[in-house]
């Protein structure tokens, strides 16, 4: 399945620089799985130690959250375009 | 620096008063030029963390608002939000939650009246005020 993904700036230069690139994988856990592998100081950025969602890291697939889509078990299909964006929060506490 | 019209500045207020109890919060969408941001449109968000204390914008406000700004040529420049009972400087939270050293920061602080608005830079751990002008 190969599928685009599209890069954020702030994680570009960590990423090899690229805007967007091409990606496989059954789901967004296999695809998340594969680039802390290609590009291993990004991955405390996109996954938790047990696997899971990085807490301020949203991914799309399309135009949807993959938190409503069964989160790293969320199925990726060929031409899918995978967005991923930090979460933008904080708050005076 | 920081530019924006009174009407986007009322905008960003209007939504922070909207939001309370809660802390508002919102996009800002427009042109960059070096250490300037000149605003396009002002896009508010639900506060997704729907708390006093903290806020986090809609996914999928954001995602929308990139690909606006992917459509018109424009850029998320960055985020405003308010503090309901603090002053309108970023708190540590602010600090370490906060994504992109390009991005300005608007903080709007509903404390007192009048209202005050500030915008700052944040770059690795270190805040810098801007100047903010409105016409």
């Amino acid at each position: 399945m190969a599928a685009t993904l599209r890069i954020p700036t702030v994680l570009r230069p960590a990423m090899g620089g690229a805007s967007i690139i091409s990606v496989e994988g059954a789901t967004i856990g296999d695809v998340l799985g594969q680039l802390t592998v290609t590009y291993p100081a990004i991955k405390g950025q996109l996954l938790n130690d047990d696997g899971t969602l990085h807490r301020f890291l949203n991914v799309y697939i399309n135009d949807d959250d993959v938190r409503y889509l069964g989160g790293v078990d969320a199925p990726v299909a060929n031409e899918d375009e995978i967005t991923l964006l930090p979460a933008v929060a904080g708050g005076a506490a | 620096m920081i530019t924006l019209t009174k009407e986007q500045r009322d905008a960003i207020v209007a939504t922070c008063i909207r939001a309370l109890p809660d802390e508002g919060c919102g996009l800002l969408l427009g042109s960059t030029s070096g250490p300037d941001a000149v605003v396009a449109d002002v896009v508010p968000s639900q506060n997704v963390s729907y708390s006093a204390k903290v806020y986090e914008i809609d996914s999928r406000v954001l995602l929308k608002a990139y690909r606006r700004a992917d459509d018109e040529g424009l850029e998320v420049l960055g985020v405003f939000h308010s503090h309901t009972h603090s002053e309108a400087y970023p708190s540590p939270t602010d600090i370490a939650q906060a994504p992109d050293p390009a991005w300005h920061y608007v903080l709007v602080s509903l404390r007192d009246l009048p209202t005050v608005l500030k915008s700052y830079k944040i770059v690795n751990g270190v805040v810098s005020q801007e100047d903010v002008v409105s016409h």
